[in-house]
C-alpha cells in the first residue's frame, strides 16, 4: 500500500525530478498565489463588511485545488463544497466573479442567488458547491455515469472535507462508483478537523477516507496535501486511470486550514503551535522554494505575484463598484421556463 | 384500444421514453434483472439492456444523487425509489439538490429528471411502506409533483413527466397496480398541471387524487343513485403545477368544494386548494369547503384497522350528503 513516505518524489537538488516542467510549475505556482491572494481578499472584505452571509476559506489548502485544477482538462467536471472559493478559482472562473458573488453583487457568479456556498459556473465546468456534507459524491457519479453511457471521455473530480467521511452518501457512493466502475476521482481535503473537532475524536480509523478505502476495493492512498507537485502528480493518475474505464479512485490529501472553519470561527480549538507547525510547510511557501531550486529568480517570482495581486485588486474595485442584484431576478429560474409559477 | 392494467401501463410508459429517446435511462433497486417489487417495470432490462436499465445497492441517497449528476449533464433519467417512505433517507436530494441547483445557480443548472416511486396505503404494510407523500413533495419550490389514478394517465402523465425539463416526482399509488383500464394504442403524451372531470355533475365538486379517484368516482354514483345529489369529480392528477382553473370552474358551476386526501391531514393538499378556494372563489360557495383525509396519525398495519382510516367510499358520500343535506 502507498502512503505519503512511499510515494514521495525525490526531493529538487541535484538531480532533480522534473516531470513536471517548467511550464506547469510556474503555472501551478501563479494558481496557488491567485487562490491565497483572492482568498485573503475575501476575508479583508469580511473584515469591512463588504463580504456578506458565510464564508469558508481554503486558505493554507491551495495546492489541492491548484494541483488537481492543473491536471484537469477542458470538459472535466469539478465538485465542490461550501468550502468551494478554491475549486472554483483554480477552473480559471475570474476572481471578480467570485469576489462579486461573496459581495452579493450583481456581477457575481450567480447575481447573489447562491451566494459563497453555492459557487457554480459550468462553462468552466465548476458544476457546483455543494453545502449539504457529501451529497455531491453521489452527483459525481451520475455525471461520471453520463461520461461512461455516451463513451465521453470526460472525467468528474469531487472534493470534500475530512468530515464527509462519516456521513451514509460518503458510503453509498464509494460502493456506487466502485460498482459501476465510474470516471469518478474522490479528493479528500483532509485537514484534520471537522468543523471544530478534530476527526480524529470521531473517527473509527487514523485516515478518515484512506483507511476505508479498502471496504471499496480502492487503493488506500495518502498524499501530501501541502505540495502541489504530489496533488498533480497523483491527480493525473487517477484521471489516466478512469479514462482507461479503470474506475475511481479515492485520495486523500493530508492538509491544514490557517483560517477558522467559517467567518465565525476563530479556531481557538487548536493546540499551542500546531498552526505555526504547519506554517513551516505552507504549500506557497514550499513552492517558492521550489521554483528557486528550479532556477527560477525572485524578480519572475515576484513578477508573478504582483500580477496576481494586481488581477485580485481590480477585481476588488469591479466589485465594490458593481451595483446589487435588481429584485426583478427574485423568483427567475425556480423552473426552467425562466419562472416561478407553480399554478394557472 | 386495448385493456391495461396500471402496473403494465408502467412498464409501457417506460418502454415508449426509452424508445424515443436514447438518453433516457432507468436506475433503481430490483428494477432490472427482477423487473421491480411491484413488477411494474417486468421486461425493460430484456428490452433496453443493461446499460440502460440499471440495478442499485439499496443506496437511496446514491440513487438520487446519481440521477442527478447524470440529468445535469445531459441524460434524462427515471429513477425508483422503492416506497415513497422511503425518500425520508434521501431527502436531501428531494428538498435541497434537485429543485434548488437551477436557482441557487442562477439558471445555468439543469435537472430534468423524474422520480418513480410507490405511494400510498392499502397493502397492509404499516406506517413505514404505506404513506402517500404527495405533501412532502408539494411545498418545495422547483419540484414539480404528479400522481395518475389510471393506466392512460399513468403513460400519458409518466411521457410528460420524462420530457418535462424540470425534476419531477411522479407518484404511483401500490393499491392502483393491478387495475384495469382502456389504454389507446400508439404513443400517449398528457400535459402536466392538468386536472381532468371525470364526472360532470351539479350539486358539489370533489376533487380527488390517486387511490382517492375511484373511491370518489364510486361514492358520485352512490350519492346519485341513492340520494339524486349529482356530483361532479375531478381528478387533480398533477399537484404541481395546480390547475387551480379547472378546479375553480368547477365550483362556480357546483359552489360546492370537497377534498379526498389520503396524504395525513395537517397540511395535506386539500389544505392548499381550500384556502385557494377561499381567496379566489368565496362567493361561488354556498356552503364550507370539505376535507375529507386520513385522520394525523400513523398509519396501522391490520386491515380492518387501515381501512377503517382512509377515506373510504362510504365516509366520501356520507360527509358529502351531510354538508348538502344537513
Amino acid at each position: 500500500m502507498a502512503t505519503a513516505k512511499d510515494r514521495a518524489q525525490p526531493k529538487p537538488g541535484s538531480g532533480l525530478n522534473d516531470d513536471i516542467g517548467e511550464q506547469k510549475r510556474l503555472a501551478l505556482y501563479r494558481s496557488q498565489v491567485r487562490l491565497r491572494e483572492a482568498e485573503q481578499r475575501a476575508y479583508d472584505l469580511f473584515l469591512q463588511n463588504l463580504v456578506k452571509g458565510t464564508s469558508h476559506l481554503s486558505l493554507g489548502q491551495e495546492a489541492i485545488a491548484a494541483g488537481f485544477a492543473e491536471a484537469m482538462q477542458k470538459g472535466d467536471l469539478s465538485f465542490c463544497t461550501y468550502r468551494g472559493h478554491a475549486h472554483t478559482l483554480a477552473r480559471g472562473v475570474p476572481v471578480e466573479k467570485v469576489l462579486g458573488e461573496l459581495m452579493q453583487r450583481d456581477n457575481g457568479l450567480m447575481r447573489g442567488k447562491g451566494g459563497s456556498m453555492h459557487l457554480t459556473s459550468e462553462e468552466h465546468g465548476v458544476m457546483g458547491s455543494y453545502a449539504i456534507i457529501g451529497a455531491h459524491l453521489p452527483i459525481a457519479c451520475g455525471a461520471a455515469w453520463r461520461a461512461q453511457y455516451k463513451g465521453d471521455k470526460d472525467v468528474s473530480v469531487c472534493f470534500f472535507g475530512d468530515g464527509t467521511t462519516n456521513i451514509g452518501a460518503f458510503h453509498e457512493a464509494l460502493n456506487f462508483a466502485a460498482v459501476w466502475k465510474l470516471p469518478v476521482i474522490f479528493v479528500c481535503e483532509n485537514n484534520l478537523y471537522m468543523e471544530y473537532t478534530p476527526i480524529a475524536d470521531v473517527t473509527a480509523v487514523p485516515h478518515p477516507a484512506a483507511d476505508r478505502a479498502a471496504s471499496y476495493g480502492l487503493e488506500r492512498i495518502i498524499i501530501d496535501g501541502n505540495d502541489a507537485d504530489e496533488c498533480y502528480r497523483n491527480a493525473q493518475k487517477a484521471f489516466a486511470k478512469a479514462r482507461a474505464g479503470e474506475g475511481p479512485s479515492l485520495i486523500e490529501c493530508m492538509t491544514y486550514r490557517h483560517s477558522g472553519h467559517s467567518r465565525a470561527d476563530p479556531a481557538k480549538y487548536r493546540p499551542e503551535g500546531e498552526l505555526e507547525k504547519w506554517k513551516l510547510r505552507d504549500p506557497i511557501k514550499i513552492y517558492r522554494e521550489r521554483l528557486k531550486q528550479f532556477g527560477v529568480s525572485d524578480s519572475d517570482i515576484e513578477a508573478i505575484d504582483a500580477s496576481v495581486r494586481k488581477e485580485v485588486d481590480d477585481a476588488t474595485e469591479i466589485c465594490k463598484a458593481a451595483p446589487n442584484p435588481p429584485l426583478d431576478i427574485l423568483a427567475a429560474d425556480v423552473y426552467a421556463d425562466g419562472g416561478w409559477a407553480w399554478r394557472n | 384500444m386495448a385493456e391495461l392494467t396500471y402496473r403494465d401501463a408502467v412498464i409501457r410508459g417506460i418502454a415508449q421514453e426509452m424508445s424515443r429517446d436514447p438518453d433516457v435511462v432507468f436506475l433503481g433497486e430490483d428494477v432490472a434483472k427482477a423487473g421491480g417489487v411491484f413488477k411494474a417495470t417486468v421486461g425493460l432490462y430484456e428490452q433496453f439492456g443493461p446499460l440502460r436499465v440499471r440495478d442499485t445497492p439499496i443506496s437511496e441517497q446514491a440513487i438520487l444523487g446519481a440521477a442527478m449528476g447524470a440529468a445535469m449533464t445531459g441524460l434524462k433519467p427515471i429513477a425508483e425509489i422503492m416506497f415513497s417512505d422511503f425518500f425520508a433517507v434521501c431527502f436531501d436530494y428531494i428538498a435541497n439538490e434537485f429543485p434548488k441547483s437551477r436557482y441557487m445557480s442562477n439558471g445555468q443548472t439543469k435537472c430534468p429528471l423524474v422520480v418513480r416511486t410507490g405511494n400510498g396505503a392499502g397493502s397492509r404494510f404499516g406506517a413505514q411502506h404505506s404513506q402517500s407523500v404527495e405533501n412532502w413533495c408539494m411545498m418545495i419550490p422547483g419540484l414539480k409533483v404528479v400522481a395518475p389514478s389510471n393506466p392512460r394517465d399513468v403513460i400519458g402523465l409518466l411521457a410528460a413527466s420524462v420530457r418535462d425539463p424540470d425534476p419531477v416526482i411522479f407518484l404511483e399509488h401500490k393499491s392502483l397496480y393491478p387495475t384495469k383500464g382502456e389504454v389507446p394504442d400508439g404513443e400517449i403524451v398528457d400535459s402536466l398541471g392538468t386536472a381532468k372531470v371525470l364526472r360532470s355533475g351539479t350539486d358539489a365538486t370533489i376533487c380527488a387524487l390517486a387511490l382517492m379517484v375511484p373511491r370518489a368516482l364510486e361514492a358520485a354514483e352512490k350519492l346519485k343513485a341513492e340520494q339524486g345529489i349529482d356530483c361532479e369529480v375531478v381528478d387533480v392528477r398533477s399537484l404541481v403545477p395546480l390547475d387551480t382553473q379547472t378546479i375553480l370552474g368547477s365550483v362556480a358551476k357546483t359552489h360546492r368544494l370537497f377534498t379526498v386526501e389520503e396524504n395525513p391531514r395537517l397540511c395535506g393538499w386539500g389544505a392548499e386548494i381550500v384556502s385557494i378556494a377561499a381567496d379566489e372563489a368565496f362567493y361561488d360557495l354556498d356552503g364550507p369547503p370539505v376535507r375529507i383525509t386520513t385522520p394525523h396519525i400513523p398509519l396501522p398495519a391490520a386491515d380492518i384497522l387501515e381501512d377503517a382510516v382512509l377515506p373510504t367510499v362510504d365516509r366520501i358520500a356520507e360527509r358529502v350528503s351531510r354538508s348538502l343535506r344537513g
